[in-house]
């Protein structure tokens, strides 16, 4: 009878053992996986590896170089070498982790029949008229021509002429080494009309370490889509000034051209306001001796802020803003000028600030207050203004002077301001700064979402960073196979992609539940659970240690 | 951020075809008005006008140069090829019963599928919503009228209205091509009581805290307008100081008006003083000399009790004493106050009033509110109540507002009516009269538009606990927990079949004194 019940008792313990394990292995492997993956944020798989990877590509800029000889321009042994093709490969030095490798290549030919006539005509300009007609560079392309020792299409002392289009024209050697001296003298010239280190410089300049020339860099504006050009005729006092301007007539004639052949940078909008009453910031000094009042150059950034705030946003685009002002002083303080550093005062009596525009004082004419009563009519001359202002544009733009090398002459320039070569060269810069500015969003953002285990990521951001990477990958070769607009294009396509990928309100959604809380939550279920499984888990298991230890010893 | 770059100018420019015209006549025009009416109540209302036209079909011809008419709103009608905007900032209430017919209302109808409109009574008005309405304004605040625009009187007032008005008007009679209009309304009603210490007598320097110093140089007008109607017709009961130069009479809103004008460009008028502080002293206390009240005026309120049901009424009174007329009501009510459009009654003198027109558009949850347009005819003499019954939603706990216990809004109803005046007017020539006077049109003399508004209502919904999620989900947990622990226990406990204890209490007693003692137990 008792050894009956020593054995139903022994079932018992042994039921129960197996009741316990069973309900441990249940919420174990049944529970935990439910709750985890019910409760789980939703994470689309992203391309880390693709994206760590960005931060160590390596740029190759490939400027395709068309080299044509004429006749008498190297001696005749070495004519007889061409076709071939050189490449004159060069790392640019920048501090950043992107390596930067500048490459041109070029390919030495023959100049055809038009070409040798096109080049043996009077002038420069003549020749290049000739050449212009038949074939369509593409963009990023150069051709240099290469013309006798003693052409006389240059003038004498000049050794090279880089011309408004993607042309330029060399001057030939009768040497040992010709090719040597005149393929050094070509990418002279053609790292003026492509990339120097100065163009790339300035379009990485954000992503630089500070230095002190990157104040200096960091005057253009950053590569957008499009961009808004604002001019306003600022009139603080309209009761002395009726001011007019032809700003619809001045906007057709001079910016529109200008932007016209700006198009493959970005869109332009253009507009114009006037503004009565709107005042500058600072009191200017008064000059006795010449009766005319001064603004000093430390005063001119307080000049901008109050003026700022009349200049009204835009309601139509997010685009960056360019302003341009026309300020004619106040009766009272006029003539105003604007002095520089020395004190003198500054010649287009105009200066720009870095990013947000230029402002224009324009001094009524003081015969003009003789004449009539107030408020005197002032026709602006819009020829003054305009040029100051495109010259503020294209300092904006970034599209600097270029260095010219000694004994180079620089065609003048076209009837829009803007020579095509230095269009190819500002897309060059933008293309640089665009993949620049995408890889450092896809980065942050990676290091962001690795950083925070609680943000979403949606199918639909996941699409933008992978279409943002290969966008950056695809830029990438174009620009390493010379196609210039393609890869500027893709350029724009992946900052594009990647800030909306990196600004997607999506990110934010369930941002603000810590975990703290959540298990804050989760104990009144968790704790009573999970203290009887522990519990009996480790009182099985110190019997069975016990059940295990007492064999060895009875044996 | 700025420095100064001396440039290198080496930017060819080539003059175009056909060199340089001389500037276009200008096309944009602003006029600039004050009307200042003493209210029956004693208050004293002021009403600010700046209108700009501009003859450009700005939708169509792209354009992006802009003079007097401010830039930002010309890209804004550009870019989503707006056809009319309205858009006001109010802060009071305009107490039509006390103070008359309002000056401003919305000006006429646009066609009801393009109209969006929309209400937000919660918001409240401040001086940063003052600041960019006066950047708009060519003069900005530094000459003209606008000088008077001083922030902190003009929210010291028991009512403050700023609007924008932009819409197209003909340019000509045939109406073949279109102009720009933008009126940049503000009106206010001062206190009298309270600024003038009990007497009624204003001036501008009181109220405004300025005076008029110059005139606007960009203003083709620059007016203003003091109401000096006269009801007593034996003796002059007020006076003006300055003495006006004209007088202004018309029919204002069906009643005969006289006005003392005082014209800014007027050289004569600011520079024999420097500035121009218009005073106004009453000779005699003004009582029971104004009109009596308006003939149209409306009240509205929530009644029942519970948290469930509730009904709105509306009560609109017509105080003429023989003539009747139609009033359009535009309600627009929260989709989460259900409408039950069969309880809707329209009583007037105790008998079914049968509403000539009904437009209802019913709510859909979340995605547009109820609409319900009716005309009514309103009888001589009447009050008409019109009442719907409603029954309150549950909002989603995430839905309800910072504040639910303060309420929820239900935003003003609108009264469109054509009012007959008292005197026959003549037809308005647009251009020529007053601002204020243009603002409604007149299709015959015999009447006059009124847009009123209601007040805006205060309804509470059913607000649930907000802790109560946190609550459900430990609440749950406990009653699963409980559970799961009586189970566990129940399946995974050892029963053993003990031996009775034998003895009972006794025993134990006995055994626990043997045991003190030191002897063993039994």
């Amino acid at each position: 009878m008792a050894a009956a019940g020593a054995a139903a008792t022994d079932l018992e313990v042994v039921r129960g053992k197996r009741a316990a394990l069973f309900f441990a292995a249940v919420a174990i492997l049944l529970g935990l996986p439910l709750w985890w993956k019910t409760t789980e944020t939703y994470r689309a798989s992203l391309p880390y590896s693709q994206i760590s990877g960005l931060n160590a590509l390596q740029l190759r800029l490939m400027v395709p170089v068309t080299v044509v000889f004429t006749r008498e321009s190297v001696p005749l042994d070495d004519q007889e070498k061409l076709p071939f093709t050189v490449v004159h490969e060069r790392e640019i030095p920048l501090k950043y982790k992107m390596k930067i490798k500048c490459r041109f290549q070029k390919a030495y030919r023959r100049a055809l029949d038009y070409e040798e006539e096109a080049l043996s005509s009077g002038s420069v300009q003549e020749a290049e008229a000739m050449l212009d007609e038949p074939q369509e560079q593409a963009e990023g392309s150069l051709t240099v021509y290469v013309i006798s020792e003693h052409s006389s299409l240059l003038p004498q002392d000049m050794m090279s002429y880089i011309g408004p289009k993607r042309t330029a024209v060399v001057r030939g050697i009768m040497h040992r080494e010709a090719f040597n001296i005149i393929g050094r003298r070509i990418v002279q010239v053609a790292q003026a009309m492509s990339l120097t280190e100065d163009v790339l410089a300035a379009a990485l300049a954000d992503h630089l370490p500070e230095d002190k020339w990157s104040a200096e860099k960091r005057r253009p504006l950053k590569s957008s889509l499009g961009y808004e050009i604002t001019f306003s005729l600022l009139n603080p006092d309209p009761k002395s000034h009726d001011v007019h301007w032809d700003i619809e007539g001045a906007v057709r004639r001079y910016v529109q051209p200008f932007l016209n052949a700006l198009s493959a940078a970005g869109n332009f909008s253009v507009d114009s306001q006037i503004l009565y009453y709107a005042m500058l910031g600072v009191n200017p000094r008064f000059d006795s001796a010449s009766s005319s009042y001064y603004l000093d150059m430390h005063n001119l950034p307080h000049v901008i802020n109050p003026v700022e705030s009349r200049l009204g946003s835009s309601a139509a685009s997010l685009y960056p803003v360019l302003n341009f002002l026309l300020y004619v002083p106040e009766l009272a303080h006029s003539p105003l000028y604007i002095q520089d550093k020395d004190g003198a005062p500054v010649a287009t009596n105009a200066f720009h600030s870095p990013r947000w525009g230029g402002i224009m004082v324009y001094n009524v004419d003081s015969k003009a207050y003789n004449a009539s009563a107030l408020p005197v009519r002032v026709e602006v001359d819009m020829v003054r203004v305009m040029e100051v202002f495109l010259a503020q544009l294209r300092l904006l733009f970034g599209i600097a002077q270029p260095q010219v090398p000694p004994k180079c002459l620089l065609s003048g320039p076209k009837s829009e301001g803007l020579m095509t070569w230095e269009l190819d060269r500002l897309l060059w810069a933008r293309s640089v700064e665009n993949l620049a500015t995408a890889t450092t969003t896809l980065t942050s953002l990676a290091q962001l979402l690795g950083k925070i285990s609680n943000i979403v990521i949606k199918d639909d951001v996941a699409s933008e960073v992978y279409r943002a990477v290969a966008a950056i990958q695809k830029s990438a070769e174009e620009l390493a196979s010379g196609h210039l607009a393609s890869a500027f294009v893709a350029s724009q396509e992946a900052v594009t992609s990647s800030e909306r990928a990196f600004f997607d309100p999506s990110l934010l959604h369930l941002l603000y539940f810590p975990d703290d809380q959540k298990f804050a939550i989760y104990i009144p279920l968790f704790l009573p659970m999970a203290v009887p499984i522990l519990l009996s888990l480790v009182k099985i298991f110190l019997e069975t240690r016990k059940s295990w230890k007492k064999p060895e010893k009875t044996d | 951020m700025a420095a100064a770059m001396p440039l290198a100018l080496f930017v060819l420019l080539l003059p175009g075809p056909g060199g340089w015209c001389l500037a276009e006549p200008q096309r944009d025009s602003l006029r600039e008005e004050l009307v200042i009416t003493p209210l029956p109540s004693g208050d004293v209302a002021a009403t600010f006008q700046f209108r700009t036209r501009w003859d450009s079909e700005l939708q169509r011809e792209g354009v992006s140069h802009y003079r007097l008419f401010p830039k930002a709103l010309g890209q804004l009608i550009a870019k989503y090829s707006l056809r009319e905007l309205h858009l006001s900032f109010t802060q009071g209430f305009w107490r039509t019963r006390y103070w008359g017919p309002p000056f401003l209302q919305a000006p006429s109808d646009t066609d009801h599928y393009f109209l969006r409109y929309a209400v937000l009574p919660r918001e409240v008005v401040c001086t940063e919503n003052l600041t960019p309405w006066k950047k708009l304004l060519p003069c900005s605040s530094k000459a003209g009228l606008s000088v008077l625009l001083k922030a902190d009187r003009l929210f010291h007032t028991s009512y403050h209205s700023q609007a924008v008005h932009i819409r197209p008007v003909c340019r000509n009679a045939r109406c073949t091509s279109i102009s720009w209009e933008l009126r940049q309304t503000l009106s206010v009603v001062f206190d009298a009581f309270i600024t003038g210490q009990g007497k009624k007598d204003w001036s501008l320097f009181r109220m405004f805290s300025r005076t008029l110093t110059e005139p606007c140089p960009l203003a083709s007008e620059s007016r203003v307008y003091v109401d000096i109607t006269n009801y007593n017709q034996d003796n002059e009961t007020l006076e003006v100081n300055p003495a006006p130069t004209t007088t202004y009479q018309d029919v204002i809103l069906g009643t005969r008006k006289t006005y003392a004008v005082y014209d800014l460009l007027d050289t004569a008028m600011i520079h024999n003083s420097r500035n121009l502080n218009i005073q106004l002293k009453w000779k005699r206390p003004p009582e029971n000399e104004f009109p009596p009240g308006p003939f149209l005026h409306a009240q509205r309120y929530v009644s029942g009790y519970g948290l469930q049901k509730g009904e709105l009424s509306t009560l609109l009174y017509n105080t003429h004493p023989y003539r009747a007329f139609p009033v359009l009501l535009l309600d627009t009510v929260p989709w989460y106050l259900r409408l039950y459009v069969h309880t809707l009654t329209i009583t007037s003198k105790g008998k079914d009033n049968k509403p000539s027109y009904i437009h209802y558009q019913p709510a859909q949850d979340r995605l547009q509110p109820h609409l319900l347009e009716m005309l009514i005819q309103l009888p001589a003499n009447s009050v008409t109540k019109v009442s719907i019954q409603f029954e309150r939603a549950l909002l989603k706990w995430t839905e309800y507002t910072p504040d639910p216990n303060h309420g929820f809004y239900v935003s003003p109803s609108v009264l469109s009516a054509l009012v007959p005046s008292m005197v026959a007017a003549k037809p308005v020539d647009w251009e020529e009269s007053p601002l204020f006077n243009s603002l409604f049109p007149v299709s015959d003399g015999s009447n006059y538009f009124v847009r009123l508004y209601t007040e805006p209502l205060l309804v509470n919904l059913p607000t649930p606990d907000f802790s109560m999620p946190y609550n459900v989900i430990c609440l749950t947990c406990t009653v699963v927990a409980v559970c799961y622990g009586s189970f566990y226990n129940l399946l995974t406990r050892t029963f053993h079949i003990e031996e009775p204890r034998t003895g009972g209490l006794a025993k134990r007693l006995a055994n626990f004194i043997r045991r003190i003692r030191g002897v063993p137990p039994l």
